[in-house]
């Protein structure tokens, strides 16, 4: 392949420097491989620049990355350069954004321009040769059969379906000829991997100007019918949004979660609308929830107490009676069964044990939470005792166990909001690539010829082709095709 | 049963393998050669014998079955597995090019990653996953990944091979004699500039936490002191001149392993032909479906993102540059070189050195 398209190509770009019109040097231009060169040069040199500094990032955290490079007397100066020319968010900067355009009309231009010849490859069968041709085709081999003409025949024949061809026949020359081919449309693997690249850049387009990216922090109990980007500009939904809990779950005894979960309802006018076939959607890192092409990541969350936040306990009395209650601050329940009354008289998020043994919060994040319980019984105090959600060894007690459960209402689950119509293209467009690459890397488009010529009652054959790619692979292929001839009939 | 003892067998064999086929090389006796094969054999079945347990072992600390606890999420497990595809990688070219000359090359490189594990005291501890790696996609996003970056790492390799066979150490200033004597002599002083960081971070015994990220090079390149950071400048530039110097030693080395500078061509170009589709697939785009999924963007030009795209670029320019313009030799092992700089930064440099969604993949 290699070979016989060099030549065209450059053809062609002769033939187009001739012309002189605006137009056509621009097309030739953006078929020049040279450019194609400068672009993906420029594409990974600005990005290296973009790697090291933080993308909207911290000023400070960048003049420091900066300065480790020319010097902290400069660092301000190219700091302000940099930030002028778009550096500090450059993956939206208008001359980087420009520079994919430029890659992408190359990509398509280049393959525009090869694409005639390689497409009269793909769609012209494979045709008898005159006998010279054939023995200057770079791979060949010959045999000698001890069978006349149409035995060897139906020997070349065999070898060649074996080998997965489907021989045609004709007579040149005064010689047999057998000819096949397989893989013809391989060639074309590379130009669907170049337009799966433009379809992906459709994708993000599409994505970039229909869609919107946004955040929500969303508060147990609350419903909200808009999102947030950028510093606070709203997005509509187009529905509600509820999230009815959140709750996460850590690795044993540490703080590393494990999972962190979200239940939301989707709310339209005021009701709750089924989601495959449930109101509440339970969602959590890698499993979002989609509703009217608006999708919602976990992607954090919160603790942000406030007044209206509930205390949910499940109460068990010694008769093993069961009952579950919420209260605010400062209100009392009483363990069934039992006239002892428990109120919630202070509370941690997060409670450890110093080294003196005193109690401190050490974390601004429901990571460990307790509640101070005072109980007391016709008004008189009986016992008091921290409760810690993590720890069941501590809901025990005298007359009952109190399972602190959570406090409702006071951690919020942070999601991503994203509405992406161009995501659709872009998987297409990834699936196109899988495929196009596994074409034009795993497949070959291989051609062979086979001479049969008669000599006093021996035949003389030739097998000769090529392959677009992998030569040493197909001189095998070849070898093998020969041995499978001559494997009864060799003088 | 234990992982660590099965790793520990793999690097003993990897190293007494590389005995044996530099004894190979010397003397071309063929028993060597097999003795070298069956001691590497023994050390990959070990090597993925262990992998297996810490699978099993991870699978049970973590209880998130079976098919997301692949053992690929952290340094020290992502080096394990990169030696891994690199002796798989290597079998595999001896098995079809019946040619033991490369494995000289190829189990140091794998012994040396195994045993600076274990010198370097990098964390060995199983760590849960947080639950962005909670995925199904971990698993043939994260191996894929890093088969293509030991197909990746081979044609390095034989690139340089090509280069130092091919040039002619009486012409020292033509460039490709000044580019591959460069590239590897700045390659292996920046492992023994790590080595020395490891050495010394092992003297002072800082605990796990304030590891590499803040030790990279902080004995050498970004000492505190101005005459040390001098020093190793002087090393790096003394260290460049000696391979430059007696690069024909290599060369004449790498002739005597009877070694042609055609295939060595050609197996660059094969491992990079296999590495750039699976590198697409797996770390691309299964990486920006896992993304899509995880995060709710597909590209966020995150660095490692950026990275893994930049070394894109610089293999499909070599695909073009060989197919299309029909470069050949020193041109395109000079790209296949820059190409494994590229993926070492994408895989290492970013997680050490920058910061971003992929830093977990750290420690």
């Amino acid at each position: 392949m290699r070979g016989e398209l060099m030549l065209k190509e450059t053809d062609v770009a002769e033939n187009q420097s001739q012309k002189s019109s605006i137009i056509d040097r621009i097309w030739s231009g953006l078929a020049s491989i040279k450019l194609a060169v400068i672009v993906f040069a420029l594409i990974s040199l600005t990005s290296i620049v973009g790697t090291l500094l933080e993308q909207n990032g911290d000023p400070e955290k960048n003049l420091k990355v900066i300065a480790k490079f020319v010097g902290t007397s400069a660092a301000p100066k190219v700091f302000a350069m940099l930030d002028g020319l778009g550096f500090t968010d450059m993956y939206h900067a208008w001359w980087f954004v420009a520079l994919l355009y430029l890659f992408a009309a190359n990509l398509i231009v280049c393959s525009l321009e090869r694409l005639p010849n390689i497409w009269k490859l793909v769609r012209q069968p494979i045709q008898a040769l005159p006998a010279d041709r054939v023995s200057a085709m770079p791979v060949r081999r010959e045999v000698l059969l001890k069978s006349d003409r149409d035995s060897a025949a139906s020997a070349v024949q065999a070898a060649l379906r074996s080998g997965g061809f489907q021989p045609a026949q004709a007579e040149t020359d005064g010689m047999v000829q057998f000819y096949a081919e397989k893989g013809r449309y391989s060639r074309l693997g590379v130009y669907m991997t170049h337009l799966s690249i433009i379809i992906i850049l459709v994708g993000a387009i599409v994505g970039m100007k229909y869609g919107f990216n946004a955040h929500l922090n969303l508060l147990e109990g609350t419903t909200s019918a808009v999102a947030y980007f950028g510093e606070g500009k709203e997005i509509p939904l187009g529905f509600e949004l509820r999230c009815d809990d959140f709750s996460v779950d850590f690795y044993d005894t540490s703080d590393t979660p494990k999972s962190y979960k979200s239940w939301l309802t989707v709310l339209e006018n005021g009701t709750p609308v089924a989601i495959d076939g449930k109101t509440t959607t339970e969602i959590e890192v890698n499993r979002p929830l989609r509703h009217k092409g608006v999708t919602f990541y976990q992607s954090s969350y919160g603790y942000a107490p406030n007044r209206d936040s509930l205390f949910k306990f499940v109460l068990t009395g010694r008769n093993g009676q069961k009952e579950s209650v919420s209260l605010k601050f400062g209100d009392a329940f009483t363990i069934p069964g039992t006239t002892v009354q428990g109120v919630v008289a202070d509370f941690s998020p997060a409670i450890a044990v110093d080294q003196s043994n005193r109690l401190f919060t050490y974390a601004e994040s429901m990571n460990n939470p307790a509640v101070f319980v005072e109980f007391s019984e016709q008004g008189k105090p009986k016992y008091k005792q921290w409760i810690l959600k993590r720890y069941p060894e501590t809901w025990a007690f005298p007359d009952g166990t109190v399972e602190f459960q959570d406090l409702w209402g006071s951690q919020y689950t942070g999601l991503q909001v994203r509405k992406d119509p161009g995501v659709g293209i872009v998987y297409a467009g990834c699936l196109l690539m899988s495929i196009g690459l596994y074409i034009a890397f795993f497949t070959s488009h291989a051609r062979v010829w086979v001479l049969l010529r008669e000599e006093r009652g021996t035949t003389r054959v030739m097998i000769a082709g090529s392959s677009s790619k992998n030569r040493v692979a197909f001189e095998g292929n070849i070898e093998r095709l020969t041995q499978a001839m001559s494997a009864k009939e060799a003088v | 049963m234990d992982s660590s003892l099965f790793f520990g067998l793999s690097s003993i064999a990897y190293i007494l393998a590389m005995i044996c086929y530099i004894a190979y090389l010397a003397f071309r006796t063929p028993m060597v050669g097999l003795i070298a094969t069956v001691i590497t054999v023994f050390g990959f079945v070990s090597h993925t014998l262990a992998f297996f347990i810490r699978w099993k072992e991870f699978a049970d600390f973590g209880g998130m079955g079976i098919m997301r606890a692949i053992p690929l999420t952290n340094l020290y497990e992502s080096l394990i597995f990169f030696a891994w595809c690199i002796i798989l990688g290597y079998l595999f070219i001896e098995w079809k090019y019946k040619n033991r000359s490369f494995g000289a090359f190829i189990t140091p490189i794998a012994g040396m990653i195994m045993a600076f594990i274990d010198i370097s005291g990098i964390s060995k501890d199983i760590h849960p996953l947080v639950p962005a790696l909670q995925s199904n996609w971990l698993l043939a996003h994260v191996t894929m990944s890093f088969l293509a970056y030991a197909a990746f790492a081979i044609s390095f390799s034989t690139a340089i091979m090509y280069l130092a066979l091919s040039t002619d150490e009486s012409r020292r200033t033509s460039w490709p004699y000044l580019f591959w004597t460069i590239s590897l002599g700045m390659f292996a002083a920046v492992l023994i500039a790590m080595g020395l960081d490891f050495l010394s971070f092992k003297i002072i015994g800082k605990g796990p936490e304030s590891f590499i990220k803040n030790y990279l090079f902080k004995a050498s390149f970004r000492s505190e002191s101005v005459v040390v950071i001098a020093l190793s400048y002087a090393a790096l530039a003394a260290f460049v001149f000696v391979v430059w110097r007696f690069g024909s030693t290599l060369k004449r080395a790498i002739g005597a392993f009877s070694l042609d500078a055609d295939v060595l061509d050609e197996l660059t170009y094969k491992c990079i032909a296999v590495g750039f589709p699976v590198f697409t697939l797996g770390g691309l785009i299964f990486g920006a479906i896992w993304a899509d999924q995880a995060w709710g963007r597909y590209w966020s030009w995150d660095p490692k993102e950026t990275w893994s795209l930049i070394t894109w670029f610089v293999y499909a320019f070599f695909l073009h540059a060989r197919h299309m313009r029909g470069w050949r030799g020193d041109k395109t092992a000079a790209v296949a070189v820059v190409g494994f700089v590229s993926t070492i930064f994408t895989y290492l440099g970013v997680n050490l050195l920058l910061s971003g969604l992929h830093s977990y993949g750290g420690m």
